[in-house]
Parts: C-alpha cells; structure tokens; sequence
C-alpha cells in the first residue's frame, strides 16, 4: 500500500536561515503520529510546508502518492488555536462549515446538507448546544473542539493538527484524544503536533522526533528513549524532564 | 482680530424643513448620495477591519491621488473612466509595492505603508501644483470633495427618463457590484478573512482575494472620491463598519444596520452642514463619529447590563 505521507529531502529556508533540513519521512495509513521538537524546531513549517503552504528549497512531498494541489485537497488542517483571531463576529457554526468550503467550490453557497453535516461534527466534539454561540464567547477549551469539529466537517483521510491540546482543559484534552482514536480506527491518519512528554507515549502509536532534521521516528516505544529525547532537545531535556516529574507529582497528589 | 465662534440658533424651519420643502430635489440627491457613499465605504471597510487593515483604506485613499492626475493629463478631460482605471492602478501598485517592500527588506508592514502611500500622494500633490494652471482639477477638491455640487452634474438618462446626477448613479452601480460580490463570495470573504491559511490548504487563494478586494476598494475609493474627497473616504471607510461592529457582535447583523447607520451619517451630516453652513460631506464625518460615540456609549452600557446580570 502507498503511504500516506511521504517526504524526500524536505528543505525549508526563512530568510537565509534553515528551519528543515533534509527530511525524509514516511507515514502509513491509520495511526496516530505524535511530531515532537522544542520550540522552533520546525514543526509548525513542517505541517506547512506539507500543506502546499509555503515554498520549498527543495525536495518534495507526496499524499497519498501523489504531488500538488489535488493531493494536498485530501488531506485536513487544524492550525494552532493562536493563528487566529477569536474575536471575528460568527458562531460556531459558521467556523465548522468553513470545513464543507473546500469540497463547495466557487460560487456555491452551503446548503441544508452541509448545515446538517457541520451540526453532525459538532456533535461529535460535544459542542452542538454551542452552534448559535459567538465564538468570542468560547472558552479555550471549546474553541479548540471547534477547530477539531471543523475538521471533521472536512471529511479528508489525514489530518495535520498543530498543538491541538495547548491551552485546553483536561476533559476537552481527553475529548480530544477519544475522538482522534476513533478517527485512526475508521482508518484515518492524523498527524499531531505535541510538546507534553509526559503524555505522548500514552496518546501516540507513532512518533517522530524533530529538530531541524529528523532525529527519530517510528513506533513509539522504539523512539521514545531518552537518548533520542536528548538528541532532539538537547540541554534543554533537563529542564523539561524535570517540569515533567514534576507535574506527574502534581497530578498523583 | 480674532474670529468668534458663533453657533448658530437651531431654527427647526430652516434646518430640517426648508431644504426638504423649498429644495428637495438638491437636498435628495445629496443624501442619497451620502448614503451610498457611508453604505458602500461601509461594507468594504468592514471587511477591512475584520482583516486588521483599516489603514490600508487611508493609504490607497492616498496613493490613487497621482493615477487620477497622470490620466487626467493623458486624456486632457474628466472623463471618469480613464480617471478610475489611473486610480485603480495606482490603488493596486501602491499595494503590491507595500507588500513588496516589507517582504524583501526588514522594514515593517506599516512603516512599508507609511512610506508607499506618502511618496505616491506627495506625487500626485506635485502633479496638481505642477499643472494647475492647464487643469481645473484643484488640490483642494481632490482632497474634500464636494457633495453639495452632486445635484449639478449631468443627469444620467435611461430611454429618455431622467434617472439622477451621474456621481450618484456611478455610485449605486458601484454599491451594486460590491453587493453582488459581497454575495457571491460571501464564504471565501469570511473564510479568508478569519483564517487564511486554513482558506489556502481548501485551496480558496487568500491572496486572490486579498487583491480582490484591493481592486473593489479602489474602485469605492474613487467613485466616493467626487463626493467626500481622499480624507473623508477614509473616514467613511471605518465609521459605519466600527459603528456596526460596536453594536453587535454577529457578522450578518451588522452588515444589515449598514444601511440605517448610513442613512444617519447622511440625514445627520446633510442637516448638521444646513445648520452651521459649512461643508456636507465634514458634517458627515463629524456626525459618524458623533454615532460612534453613542455606538460606544451603548455598548458599554450593555457590557456592564450582561456583566451584572451574571
Ligand atoms: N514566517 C516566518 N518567517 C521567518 N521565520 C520564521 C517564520 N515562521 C517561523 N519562523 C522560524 O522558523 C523556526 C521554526 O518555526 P516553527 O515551525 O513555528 O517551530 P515550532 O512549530 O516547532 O515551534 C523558528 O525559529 C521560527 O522563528
Ligand atoms: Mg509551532
């Protein structure tokens, strides 16, 4: 079977500076694939750059063993909470039928079957009571079900989300989880930015680690080695372990 | 010497009822005129701001100044269409030349804005001052504009009825154009405005649309031109959309107050210019700001209502 996403020698560059150097990877149907880096190691251009969304130095990427626009069509975005602007004046509904918009086309205008579809989405996040609610009046938490909702509401087979559980509460972060599971186990392929280590052994069938480069990837518990951890963070692993024991204590007390 | 400032009684016969009775044809086509201008400014403007590029309106307003002059000197007349279409290419350069400056130097977008739209209307004033011995088309008018003149224009007739004074009928297309757009994009509008990138991977093109909507703007821009003049545009271009905006907090509804905040931005500015003698289209931006206020005042009011009753 082809892979689902696959990139060769993915090179990204900002005003003279590196951000992707070489990547290769490769990612199979129906799991769930945890991108793990410190901050500013390219995971956000990465999704990017996979999306068709910004030039590439070189190499290239295949969806669904394929190059361009109509592959990138077919896969799902979920941009970090942060990118925009939650005070824009629609509701919730509105956000999630932005998902039916790539499938709509020109000049055509939602329907009652896409209204119905996005309501459908939203019930899946839990949020069909919010469909008339301005999505300035959201919580962080609720925004974030949205956003998730909107991607569902796209209907594609692989999904980049980007840093999906910052800022959310713990049972919308758990919402979060059971619905990407039951996503992978319709055979679906996300693809999830990440920073918490103490949770990403838990949530991920696959890891990739990145900093620039690919450090490491594969199944979790082959990647998921303190060696690699350190690799991919440096000195800053320390710090981080540390702020992870830490918060594991919190949590058991 | 020194000017005293005199307000003038508020006579109830001669603000409000003389112009309706004594001229009424004047009086409709200035605040028909008015109400498109505030109507059409409006609605482009309340995307702008949606967009955070509010300012974008005050630069383009700046930067068609020299395209209007340099087509008015090619063609030696005031036909209006060689006048638009100088306009929207200078509208349309300035902002490819901002996007190109602040992406290719370090220099920020709004600084990239401030000096585009400043060297292009520092141009277009040279242009005026070099050559307004050879043309009739003053600084000063380019810049206020003049409303209360609208009425004197040649009419526009359609099979010999006499449809209106061709600066409003120029208008109304242009508000029915907008309209029809606004309508027809409505999905992509929104979609790109609140999240471009996700706009861009269903493959919407946020930059089509990003210099769609710079195109529709300069048009606006110009077409109000003749009416309120590059400063008030910009005035124009915000008030309605910030007025709505302060009033509600649903997209459609504050499309649909446009038209009655238009309508008191033009019956207000019309009657407040009766009363103080002085320009119309000043008294329009004076009276929409006077609105936004009392947007603001409501909304705050509003604001402490929902919090208490929580
Ligand atoms: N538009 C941009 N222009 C210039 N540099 C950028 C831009 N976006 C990101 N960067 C830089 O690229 C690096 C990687 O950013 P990003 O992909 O957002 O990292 P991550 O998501 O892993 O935190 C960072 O050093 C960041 O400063
Ligand atoms: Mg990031």
């Amino acid at each position: 079977m082809k892979p689902v996403l696959e990139t060769h020698d993915l090179t990204v560059i900002y005003s003279r500076k590196p951000v992707l150097y070489g990547v290769d990877l490769t990612v199979h149907a129906g799991s769930i694939v945890g991108l793990l880096g410190p901050n500013g190691a390219g995971k956000s251009t990465f999704i990017k750059a996979c999306m068709g969304l910004i030039p590439l130095e070189s190499g290239w990427v295949e969806l669904f063993g394929q190059r361009g626009r109509k592959a990138i069509r077919r896969a799902g975005y979920v941009p970090q909470r942060e990118s925009v602007d939650w005070d824009f004046p629609v509701n919730a509904l509105d956000v999630v039928l932005m998902g039916r918009y790539g499938k709509l086309g020109l000049f055509r205008r939602p329907g009652k079957a896409d209204r119905e579809m996005a309501m459908d989405c939203l019930r899946m996040v839990n949020m069909e009571a919010y469909a008339d609610r301005q999505i300035a009046a959201l919580s962080g938490g609720q925004q974030q079900r949205i956003f998730l909702a909107r991607a569902l509401a796209q209907e594609t087979d692989l999904y980049f989300l980007d840093e999906p559980f910052v800022g959310v509460d713990a049972a919308t972060e758990a919402a979060i989880i059971t619905i990407l599971r039951k996503m992978r186990d319709q055979g679906k392929t996300l693809i999830v930015v990440h920073h918490d280590l103490t949770t990403a052994a838990q949530y991920f069938d696959q890891l990739v680690l990145l900093n620039m480069r690919v450090i490491a990837s594969g199944p979790t518990q082959e990647v998921f080695t303190e060696e690699n951890l350190h690799r991919a963070y440096g000195g800053r692993l320390t710090l981080l372990t540390q702020a992870a024991s830490e918060r594991i204590q919190q949590r058991s007390s | 010497m020194s000017a005293r400032l005199e307000i003038p009684a508020f006579d109830w016969l001669r603000v409000v009822v003389e112009p309706w009775a004594l001229y009424p044809e004047t009086t409709i086509w200035i605040v028909l005129m008015g109400w498109l201008v505030s109507l059409v400014c409006g609605a482009v403007g309340l995307f702008l701001i949606l967009r955070r590029m509010a300012m974008t309106g005050d630069a383009i307003s700046h930067s068609v100044l020299p395209g209007l002059v340099l087509a008015f000197l090619w063609t030696a007349s005031r036909a209006t269409l060689p006048m638009m279409l100088g306009a929207l290419i200078a509208g349309v350069l300035s902002v490819i030349l901002i996007e190109w400056i602040h992406r290719s130097s370090r220099v920020k977008p709004d600084a990239a804005m401030g000096i585009v739209f400043s060297l292009f209307f520092a141009v277009g004033v040279i242009l005026v001052t070099a050559y307004a011995d050879h043309i009739d088309l003053d600084a000063d008018c380019v810049l206020y504009g003049e409303i209360a003149y609208v009425p004197l224009e040649p009419m526009w007739a359609l099979a010999g009825i006499e449809l209106g004074p061709a600066p409003v009928m120029r208008m109304a297309m242009v508000g029915l154009i907008v309209a029809g757009l606004g309508f027809l994009f409505f999905k992509e509008l929104i979609t790109t405005s609140f999240d471009p990138v996700l706009a861009a991977s269903l493959g919407l093109s946020p930059k089509a649309f990003h210099y769609g909507l710079m195109i529709v703007l300069s048009v606006v821009i110009v077409s109000s031109f003749e009416a309120v003049g590059a400063i008030l545009v910009v005035a124009m271009l915000i008030f309605p959309g910030a007025t709505a905006l302060l009033l509600t907090h649903r997209l459609r509804l504050a499309l649909a107050l446009l038209p009655m905040i238009a309508a008191l931005h033009s019956l207000l500015g019309y009657h407040l210019a009766v009363w103080f003698d002085v320009t119309v289209a000043g008294s329009m931006a004076v009276a929409a700001g006077g609105l936004l206020a009392i947007a603001w005042a409501v909304y705050c009011i509003w604001a402490r209502v929902a919090r208490s009753s929580h």
